[in-house]
């Protein structure tokens, strides 16, 4: 199963990145392998809609699951139309987090749980 | 004759001397409200309103019949406001639209292979149409929660008629509201304080009419506070000052009131005048 990780830098070792449309680094891995591709994230700084790209960027890329800290009401709308998981609240590496989706420890979020433009200062929110 | 009324801070006082110079003309001139998200004019104007217009905004609408989920309309939207969500097995794609993302530019609609996208209309907000005596009014609302009041400012516009001097309240920024607004102007009037940030934003505003190509002078209002920076880089640039509005309790106690200048203090209304004339003469020449 092919899912993706928001995640702060480009290694297996580096955070979780707690925002989706502004994350730093889309971690996409397969639950088999615990390899991951890294692909950073060009709308980080964005004006808006960012969230809807990134949206559009797991569909592209037949991601299924998407591993986040948090995530808003466009992000959340283009990821349910295309039948993708998201699960939010995940922090810690990267490694860690796909270790415990593997293990099934991690469940779906029913909807976003941030307002729009969450995460557009250019930090990482606490 | 046009003369736009606009300033790069806000709160530096466009509505006191756009309303000012309006009033002064009397019948002579039409005031244009198009600072739309927040017009105030009328608070001055006391207008009576006689019509009434909606300013609808274009977003598209996806025929889900003919739709493939190709993707060009994603793809070629500048604003990320459509995502097209593949086939899955067992799950049907979508076209999803997110409206107030949608800037209204077409794009996705003139690219679609299978013709599958149409024009909706969503209304953003209204045009307002009256008169004070013979003053023309005209203002526009953008409706609360929307982003994008060019396209409001534009239908503000195409309702007013350039045959008497038409004042324009812009504003304020450097940013597409203003540019719309003061865009086909034959003057503009920058109303400034004399402050650091007033300069600062001064000093922007004349950058954006210089590229516009827009001939302007500056209004220090509340002159006699902050320093003398601003009229210091008016004479250094061969900017003219227009006029000086001094910083006095009085002024501010009557704005507070809802009057104008003009009204309680009539001996500015000669200055008002003498401005407008001395921006014809400049203009026509």
């Amino acid at each position: 199963m092919k899912i993706c990780i928001t995640a702060q830098g480009d290694s297996l070792d580096a955070l979780v990145d707690p925002r989706f449309g502004r994350c730093k680094y889309f971690a996409i891995s397969d639950t088999e392998s615990l390899m991951a591709e890294f692909i950073e994230n060009k709308d980080k700084d964005g004006m808006g809609g960012v969230g809807v790209g990134a949206g559009q960027l797991m569909a592209d890329k037949g991601v299924e699951a998407v591993l986040t800290g948090n995530i808003g009401p466009n992000a959340h709308r283009t990821l349910q139309a295309g039948n993708i998981k998201v699960i939010t609240g995940v922090s810690g590496k990267v490694i860690d987090a796909m270790n415990r989706f593997a293990k099934g420890e991690l469940k779906s979020a029913d909807g976003p749980n941030v307002d729009t433009h969450f995460g557009e200062k250019g930090e990482v929110p606490k | 004759m046009i003369i736009s009324v606009a300033s790069g801070k806000g709160g530096t006082g466009k509505t006191t001397v756009s309303v000012s110079l309006a009033l002064s003309l009397k019948d002579k001139a039409k005031l244009i409200d198009c600072d739309v998200e927040e017009p105030n004019a009328h608070i001055f104007i006391k207008p009576i309103i006689t019509e009434e217009y909606p300013v609808c905004a274009i977003v598209p609408e996806i025929d889900s019949g003919k739709c493939k989920l190709c993707g060009k309309c994603g793809e070629i939207c500048e604003y990320n406001a459509i995502a097209v969500m593949p086939d899955k097995p067992g799950v049907k794609g979508q076209t999803i639209v997110f409206s107030e993302l949608c800037h209204g530019c077409g794009a996705c609609m003139y690219f679609c292979p299978k013709l599958a996208i149409k024009e909706k209309e969503r209304k953003i907000g209204l045009v307002q149409k009256g008169y004070r005596a013979g003053l023309g009014f005209i203002q526009g609302k953008l409706n609360i929660g929307e982003a994008m009041s060019p396209p409001v400012i534009r239908e503000v516009k195409k309702r007013m008629s350039a045959e008497t001097t038409v004042i324009i309240d812009a504003p304020p920024g450097t940013t597409c509201p203003v540019i719309a607004a003061i865009n086909g102007s034959d003057y503009c009037v920058l109303v400034t304080e004399p402050t650091p940030f007033g300069l600062n934003d001064l000093v922007l505003a004349t950058e954006l009419l210089e590229k516009m190509k827009i001939p302007y002078g500056v209004v220090i209002n509340r002159s006699g506070m902050g320093d003398g920076k601003t009229m210091a880089y008016c004479q250094k640039n061969g900017i003219p000052v227009l006029m000086e509005i001094p910083f006095r309790k009085e002024i501010a106690m009557s704005y507070s009131r809802g009057r104008s200048i003009v009204e309680d203090f009539p001996e500015y209304e000669k200055s008002f005048i003498q401005m407008v004339d001395n921006i014809r003469v400049y203009v026509e020449k």
